[in-house]
Parts: C-alpha cells; sequence; structure tokens
C-alpha cells in the first residue's frame, strides 16, 4: 500500500511539473533528427517524427493527470450528489436516478465514450474529459445510495431531524462527508481506470488530437514495432501507463477494508 | 419466483436497458454539433447533393421523427441505410452482420483463453497460499491487468510472429490466426478470473465437506478438483459470464492490431467516415449482444442456484 501510494505520488509529481522539466518541445517535429536512439541531448531517444520521448512522456503525464484528476473529480462529486438525493427522497427520485444507472451499467462504457467522442471531428480534452464522465458517476452514484441508505437510519440522523435540521441541512452537512471514505476506495481505482479507458480512446485515435498522449504515443509505438532500434520506444508509454494501474491497485487494495480483512 | 416469470422480468428490464441506451447514442450522434453531411458529400457539392444526402440521413427530420425511424428501422431488421446511395449499398445490418461472427468468435476464443489460464493459476496460488506460488500468481494477474492491451498484443506480435516466427500474424486468417488476439482479449479476464479462483478456493477448502473428503481418505487432487473446485467455480463463471461485454470492447482493440474485421473495425471505419447511421447500429448491436449475455448468465445461474431467482 505505501509503495502504491510512493508510485502513484511519483505520477502526480511528474505529471504537476513534468512540463517544466522537459528539455524539448513535445510538439517541436524535427524530420532530421527521427528515431534517433537515447542520448546525452535526447535521454529516451526521439519519435517518428524527430521528437524528444522523454519531453512527450512528462507532457502525457500532465495530460493524464488533468483528465484522471478531472474525470473522477466531477464524477465522484455527481455521484455522491445523485446517490444521496436518491437514497435521501426515495420514491419517484430514487426510482428515475437509479434506472439511469441500471441502463448506463447494461452497457460496455468505453462504447458510449467512443459514440460520444466521435460526434466531434477534433476532440480536445474537454470533449475527452466529457465522454469519461458521461457513465463515471454512477459507480460512484449507486455506492453513495446504499450508504445513504443505511445512514438513514442511523440515530445521529434521527437527532439531527429532531434538532429540526433541514432535509438538504442533513444531506449537507451529515451525510456527505460520511460519504467521503467509502468514496476513496473507488476513486482510487478510478484513476487507474480512467487513464487505462484514455489510453485506449487514443490508441484508437479517438482521444485528444495530440502527439504526446500515452496512448497515441503507444499508437505510434505499435505501428514502427517492426523498426529494429525503435523497439523499446513503445515501452516508454507502457511502462508509464502500468506503473500508475499497478500504483492504483496496490494503493486501493490496500485501502479497502474488504481486501485488508482477507489477506 | 418461477422461472418463466424471472425470465420475462429479466427480457422487461433487458428491453428496456437497451431502449435507453438506444436513446442515448441517438441523442449524443444527432443533437451534438458536428455535420456528416459535409464529410459524405466531401467539399465540392451542390446544394441540391447535400439537400439529398440531408434527405437521405433524415437530417431534415425533426429528432423525435428521427428516433422513431431508426426505431422503425430496428423493428424492420435493416437498421437503417448507408447513405448516399441506399439501393445500392448493402443495409447497415447486412453490413454489421457480415463482421459480427469474427468479432463474437474472438470474444469466445478470449473467455476460454482467460477461463483455462486463470483457474490453474487461482488454484495453485489458493493451495500454496502465502508461499513464493502465490506471490507469483499475484504478480502475473496485476501485470495482466496493469499491461495496456494494445502492447500486449503488440509485444505478441513482434516475439510470436516477427521474431519467431511460430504463429501467424495481423491480416492473416484461419483457425491459427485466431490465437495471438485470443491470448491478448483474455489475458485482463484471466487476471480477474484468477484473484476470483483464489479468494473462492480458499472460502470453500475451510469447508466442511471438504475436511470430510479429506478424512475419508480420498487423494488431495480428488478433493481439489471434484469436490472444492466446482463449487468454487459458480461466482467464477458468473464473473466470466458478466465480463463478456468488456471481452467485446477488448476485441474492438485488439482488432485494430491485428487488422482483423469485425465490429471493432467496422465501428472505427464508420466513425472516421462520419457514417452516423452504421456508428448508431453497431453500436446498437454491440449494446443488444451485451444485454443478451447478461441475461442468459443471469438465467442460467438462477437455474443453478435457486436463491437467486428471489433477489
Amino acid at each position: 500500500m505505501r509503495l502504491g501510494a510512493a508510485m502513484l505520488g511519483v505520477f502526480v509529481i511528474l505529471g504537476a511539473f513534468g512540463p517544466w522539466l522537459a528539455p524539448f518541445d513535445p510538439a517541436h517535429i524535427d524530420l532530421a533528427q527521427r528515431f534517433l536512439p537515447s542520448s546525452a541531448a535526447h535521454w529516451l531517444g526521439t519519435d517518428s517524427n524527430g521528437i524528444d520521448t522523454l519531453s512527450q512522456l512528462l507532457w502525457g503525464a500532465r495530460e493524464a493527470l488533468v483528465i484522471s484528476v478531472s474525470v473522477v473529480a466531477i464524477s465522484a462529486t455527481i455521484g455522491i450528489v445523485v446517490g444521496t438525493l436518491a437514497g435521501w427522497y426515495r420514491g419517484w427520485v430514487d426510482e428515475v436516478a437509479m434506472r439511469f444507472v441500471d441502463i448506463l451499467m447494461a452497457f460496455p462504457g468505453i462504447l458510449l465514450n467512443i459514440a460520444i467522442v466521435a460526434t466531434v471531428r477534433r476532440p480536445g480534452i474537454g470533449v475527452v474529459i466529457f465522454a469519461l464522465c458521461a457513465n463515471g458517476w454512477v459507480g460512484y452514484a449507486r455506492v453513495a445510495r446504499g450508504q445513504v441508505l443505511a445512514l438513514r437510519e442511523r440515530d445521529f440522523i434521527t437527532a439531527a431531524r429532531a434538532l429540526g435540521a433541514s432535509g438538504p441541512r442533513i444531506m449537507r452537512r451529515h451525510l456527505m462527508p460520511n460519504l467521503v471514505g467509502p468514496a476513496i476506495v473507488q476513486i482510487t481505482f478510478g484513476f487507474g481506470a480512467v487513464i487505462a479507458i484514455e489510453a485506449a480512446l487514443s490508441f484508437l485515435g479517438l482521444g485528444p488530437q495530440l502527439d504526446y498522449t500515452w496512448g497515441a504515443m503507444l499508437a505510434q509505438g505499435t505501428a514502427f514495432l517492426w523498426k529494429t532500434g525503435f523497439r523499446t520506444y513503445v515501452l516508454v508509454p507502457g511502462i508509464a501507463i502500468a506503473w500508475v494501474i499497478i500504483a492504483v491497485n496496490l494503493l486501493g487494495d490496500g485501502l479497502d477494508p474488504r481486501t485488508r480483512a482477507k489477506v | 419466483m418461477s422461472l418463466g416469470s424471472f425470465l420475462l422480468r429479466r427480457l422487461a428490464s433487458g428491453a428496456l436497458a437497451i431502449l435507453g441506451v438506444t436513446v442515448l447514442v441517438f441523442a449524443f450522434l444527432h443533437l451534438v454539433p458536428g455535420d456528416p453531411v459535409d464529410h459524405l458529400a466531401g467539399g465540392e457539392a451542390t446544394p441540391e447533393q447535400r439537400a439529398k444526402l440531408e434527405h437521405c440521413l433524415g437530417l431534415d427530420r425533426s429528432a423525435p421523427v428521427q428516433l422513431v425511424t431508426f426505431l422503425g428501422h430496428v423493428v424492420d431488421g435493416t437498421l437503417g441505410h448507408q447513405c448516399p446511395d441506399p439501393e445500392r449499398k448493402p443495409t447497415v445490418a447486412a453490413r454489421i452482420f457480415a463482421v459480427m461472427p469474427h468479432t463474437i468468435v474472438l470474444a469466445l476464443a478470449g473467455m476460454l483463453v482467460g477461463i483455462v489460464l486463470a483457474l490453474p493459476l487461482g488454484v495453485l496460488a489458493a493451495v500454496h497460499k502465502n508461499t513464493w506460488i502465490d506471490t507469483l500468481a499475484s504478480i502475473t494477474a496485476l501485470a495482466g491487468i496493469a499491461v495496456p492491451m494494445m502492447l500486449f498484443a503488440s509485444v505478441l506480435v513482434l516475439v510470436f510472429f516477427v521474431e519467431l516466427g511460430w504463429l501467424p500474424g495481423p491480416t492473416e486468417t484461419g483457425a491459427t490466426a485466431l490465437i495471438l488476439p485470443a491470448i491478448a482479449v483474455g489475458t485482463h479476464l484471466m487476471a480477474m478470473l484468477s484473484r476470483m479462483t483464489r479468494s473462492s478456493m480458499l472460502e470453500v477448502l475451510r469447508e466442511d465437506y471438504v475436511r470430510t473428503a479429506r478424512a475419508k481418505g480420498l487423494p488431495e487432487r480428488t478433493v481439489l478438483v471434484r469436490h472444492a473446485l466446482r463449487n468454487a467455480l459458480l461466482p467464477v463463471i458468473t464473473v466470466a459470464g458478466m465480463q463478456f461485454g468488456s471481452l467485446l470492447t477488448g476485441a474492438i482493440i485488439v482488432e485494430k492490431v491485428f487488422a482483423r474485421p469485425g465490429l471493432g473495425t467496422t465501428l472505427l471505419e464508420a466513425i472516421s467516415e462520419r457514417d452516423y447511421p452504421v456508428v448508431q447500429g453497431t453500436v446498437f448491436v454491440i449494446a443488444v449482444i451485451y444485454v443478451l449475455v447478461n441475461i442468459a448468465v443471469d438465467v442460467t445461474y438462477g437455474l443453478i442456484d435457486p436463491r437467486i431467482r428471489v433477489a
């Protein structure tokens, strides 16, 4: 779990400060410098357009960080609010919200992401974030609703009610703070899932139209896999993606009381 | 609840889910800006040609009418027509059904690979709990989850096709050409299932009937396979069935790496051609497969374990 937290920390720091450390512009094309092996100037070599690989990796980390943090934050917020409203008011609010959740869950998520991104000719980061949030919130909503259904019967909620607290106040002050704990585990795994899906979208050519997303780097690396001397290129984004996913899995398993009890 | 009403209820909620998904995808494809006519007609199209194309795509009608039209095409089994030349091109359904078997076979092969690899891995990890075998199994599982499928697929091609030349690579057809894509699709499932098999086995191994089986002197092998694994298998198989959807989407990525025909390739082609009727039809078909497989898994599980039907 500590290892996972440390690995995730490395990713966050590189994502936050990486672009300042990057020695070159990740969009600077220099065809005279194509397919260079690693050297003092280009630590990880260059790609098929002569772009510095290390700079791509660092800028890609920024892009992955921005997308994953935004998607997870927006999805978790929407999910917790919807789940709380559904669990608190029940009745038709619950019915409508949960039918909607059922529909989105009865469907491979990435397909909806693809369908949304496909509507835009040159999707930017915002479109990708929107596409990933469109169904990203449902998991959080379902867990939050379950928690609220259990919490609303507890004494401290009854006490708050008896003191005359209004519904919105109880939800805001008493219920939602209690929902953050369970959501943390979901949020941790959510990071990895978002990065994996975003990489897949970029790999399919449906991500943000940038050369330096990890998914776009993977696509380039696999396209040139036959090229001797360029084979290690694909490992750079591959290891970066695997790094984050391993980190969140180690951290998430460590945080989850269910798996902790089992070990 | 009787099996019949259980089945009916599941079918009804499945139909509702498919309808919901259809409306959702329709809404995204039609309400978001982005003009398919531009792309299909090309730059030099005359206003008449554009109008004709718009009419063919049904874009000159209101959104609700378009939705009803699409639902009509679902009912008549065509899923719509390919524009601008609906008479000379096959219907959307024909284009999709021509490639669908490739994707389904790939997903099933991936599932087979996932289950066949996961069971021994999970059983070994459970039997040798907290030893190096267990650690190795969890590292394998973690790697299976963490390594991006597109990278793994490409490395498989590089090693077994380019370097060793043992197996057919991209664009080839035939049964052996299925091996590498199936491994690529199935690895993620293998990772998930091996962890599930491990915890399910650990639970079952604590049961009294396993102790009884051991006590009456059965060989360990028989105890593990006949008594423990058989019971541990139920949740594992359910999860495997429910993962069919993710195998389908995994197949989209793997089809691209191996340049195989299939639903994924068709979907990506249609997206780059801005062929909305085909995009919509493909998404619809994948959603229907997904929902039907989930119902089948539920019903099978309900047959095996009657307690499920009540819930």
